[in-house]
């Protein structure tokens, strides 16, 4: 009894499965100064000498509590890779095409991922000036920060 | 086999809903934790293991994030999904490879932010069963079923389980739910799926355990006590429960034979002093003391109403309070062998069986039991 | 720790991984599907090494390793080998609580088969009692095309 392609079944299924994360007591104070201060900060290493953004409240390299050594970081940063994303997926937060880039602000030594607005496609670059633009409405998450956009010159 | 210990342990508290801490905050702790038993550095550390699930994290790949909480950057890492017992003994097989003298092994998942039911549904096979809706309670309420009806072991007795690790609870400050409760209070707490009530069925809990491997030759360089491995083995059964006879365990005897066996172990039920075992629900305390042939068939239950598994019995079985008192999945099995390291150091504090010497622990992975991973550890004289 | 929380309620971010996936039934299952949806029969696969018969039926024999060549017509009717009553509504329960879940081995088949019991009081379900398929009335091509088992006459 072997069945034909049109009798070969394909079982459908979801995953669905909600979360909630509790972005801890570290997570919650660099978004509760990121929404109600437009603040970014981030956690400092002192032996090491760097500052992670976003925040960890351990140095990944000497594994120290770092939890308490906060920073606040400029707004503005420069851009030290980007890609251009041209395929849509249900999870992107703006329509493609879009810039996509690793963005180190000023004073950080961890560059952060976001999104990039206001630069023609062909016209973004390597070391391009950013400055974070924030958002009108707030929820409390990293898109607070809604893009960043070119820095004056 | 050559000789290797374990030299530190950590571990977080375990609780239902860790509000201030991500998993790598956990994971710091309990990492922390173990260098500082150690008397060691993260530099000190050769090679990292980590224990944990994608689905139980809400992220994918998640050995690589929980890798850098543990301490990886320009080390070698490996994982293992499932429970920590596992993830140890990947550990201890890459200590004994002789490339790494140091191994630390860490485990984590934090129960509070995802749904349990959901996710152990999604274990059971999309194309014949998935959408009858079982989850890990209702297939554990069928074994425990079949259990009761082979054994004749009663209601009562399984509560007397709850009765004894929530007690026990009382004396370890790490538990989540310490508790003074009476085999009535368990058979009219609310009834989930026959014939497992509430007090029948471990929590959802937050929790982090990390433990640090060292050869022989390695272990005198740091100050951390060191307890033996004496045996090791793991054993699976079946995937399908249908293919399973589920009121037994032959997984787990054969898994127990091999690790008795390679640690001399002739008499079981008198060369070990203390037991941790994975008491996900109460049946299956009993269960696994039969399978691994520390009582005979059928008898564990009145064994332990005769109080022979209590914490002033021949055979003292959960002294941490167990499963039932606080169940952070994957690092449910690895938290077993740190109690029994810390009860053979001494170390156990109130919750502290007296002149302990030997001691097992056990790890399970799968639906009702379908994999066994059983440790033997032992301190020398 | 609490002090970082005060007059504020810790972050909470509320996420869903919602992942649709289509698997393929392979031709064994596909062929059970048929014979059930089709001629309301249960098909199992026998091993000619150890002579199992694996009910539902797989392609390979997971004890031999060799394929399961054969097929074999099992009875609609079995024995209860275990069950349990799901009273709380868990998050998995696709229909209201109370739900009796089952394995039967059905005669002929050396694996029991996972399902649900109904059309019985659970205080009279007894493991060891003998109970038959009901099929559904609307077959699709899938385990639900048993729509239960009942206690056979």
């Amino acid at each position: 009894m072997s069945p034909s392609q049109e009798d070969s079944f394909v079982i459908e299924g979801k995953l669905a499965l909600p979360y909630q994360y509790f972005a801890g007591r570290t997570g919650s104070r660099f978004l509760i100064a990121l929404r109600d201060e437009k603040k970014i900060q981030g956690l400092r290493c002192e032996k090491c000498d760097k500052t992670f953004v976003p925040p960890r409240s351990t140095c990944e390299r000497c594994l120290s509590d770092i939890s308490e050594n906060w920073v606040e970081l400029k707004n503005t940063g420069s851009v030290t890779g980007f890609t251009i994303v041209r395929y849509a997926e249900p999870h992107q937060p703006v329509e493609a095409p879009y810039i996509l880039a690793l963005i180190k602000l000023d004073g950080a030594d961890t560059p952060i991922p976001h999104i990039v607005k206001g630069v023609p496609l062909g016209e973004m670059k390597v070391g391009m000036r950013v400055k974070a633009v924030f958002a009108e409405t707030t929820t409390s998450t990293i898109m607070d920060i809604d893009h960043f956009g070119p820095a004056e010159p | 086999m050559d000789r290797v210990a374990i030299i530190g342990v950590g571990m977080t508290r375990i609780e239902a809903n860790k509000i201030t801490d991500t998993f790598a905050d956990m994971v710091w702790e309990a990492v922390n934790g173990a260098l500082d038993d150690a008397g060691m550095t993260i530099e000190d550390v050769d090679n990292v293991v980590t224990t944990s699930n994608d689905f139980w994290d809400g992220r994918t790949i998640s050995c690589m994030a929980v890798g850098d909480a543990s301490g990886v950057r320009d080390k070698n890492v490996s994982c293992v999904e499932g429970d920590g017992a596992f993830g140890a003994l990947y550990g201890l097989t890459r200590t004994l490879s002789g490339s790494y003298g140091t191994t630390l092994v860490t485990a984590h998942s934090k129960g509070s932010e995802s749904v349990s039911s959901l996710i152990t549904n999604a274990a059971f096979d999309p194309i014949y069963e998935r959408v009858i809706g079982m989850d890990m309670i209702s297939a554990c309420a069928m074994q425990a079923m079949a259990y009761l009806d082979r054994t004749e072991t009663t209601s009562e007795q399984l509560a007397a389980v709850s009765v004894k690790n929530h007690g026990n609870a009382r004396y370890n400050p790490l538990a989540q739910l310490p508790m003074e409760i009476t085999v009535d209070d368990v058979l009219s707490s609310e009834m989930i799926c026959d014939p497992l009530h509430k007090l029948d069925c471990s929590p959802v809990s937050d929790g982090c355990c990390a433990i640090i491997l060292a050869s022989e030759e390695r272990v005198p360089r740091y100050r951390g006590k060191p307890v033996w491995i004496e045996g090791v083995s793991f054993c699976s059964d079946s995937y399908f429960l249908g293919d399973r006879e589920l009121s037994t365990a032959p997984s787990l005897t054969r898994a127990a034979e091999r690790a008795f066996a390679m640690a001399g172990i002739t008499d079981p039920g008198a060369e070990i002093d203390v037991a941790e075992l994975y008491d996900a629900f109460t049946h299956q305390e009993l269960m696994w003391l039969e399978a691994m042939g520390l009582c005979e068939d059928g008898k564990a239950g009145s064994r332990l109403e005769n109080g022979e598994f209590h914490m002033d019995g021949r055979l003292p079985v959960n002294p941490s309070g167990g499963l039932l008192s606080g169940h952070p999945v994957i690092a449910a099995g690895l938290i077993r062998i740190a109690e029994i390291v810390k009860q053979l150091r001494g170390e156990a504090a109130e919750h502290q069986i007296p002149n302990a010497r030997r001691g097992i622990a056990q790890g399970v992975n799968g639906l009702c039991g379908q994999s066994h991973c059983v440790w033997v550890l032992g301190k020398d004289d | 720790m609490d002090e970082n929380f005060a007059d504020v309620d810790p972050m909470v971010y509320q996420s869903r991984i919602n992942v649709p996936y289509s698997w393929w039934a392979g031709d064994t299952a596909s062929g059970f599907f048929i014979a059930l949806r089709d001629e309301k029969k249960i098909m199992g696969k026998k091993c000619l090494r150890c002579g199992r018969t694996y009910v539902p039926p797989r392609k390979v024999c997971p004890l031999c390793f060799t394929e399961n060549a054969e097929w074999v017509e099992v009875g609609d009717e079995g024995s209860l080998q275990s069950y349990t009553v799901c009273r709380r509504q868990l998050a998995s329960l696709p229909r209201e609580a109370p739900v009796i879940f089952g394995l039967i081995r059905l005669d002929g088949a050396d694996t029991a088969l996972l399902h649900y019991v109904d059309e019985i009081d659970p205080e009279q379900i007894r493991i060891g009692m003998r109970v038959k398929a009901k099929f559904a009335d609307e077959r699709t091509g899938g385990i639900g095309d048993i729509a239960h088992f009942r206690p056979a006459k």
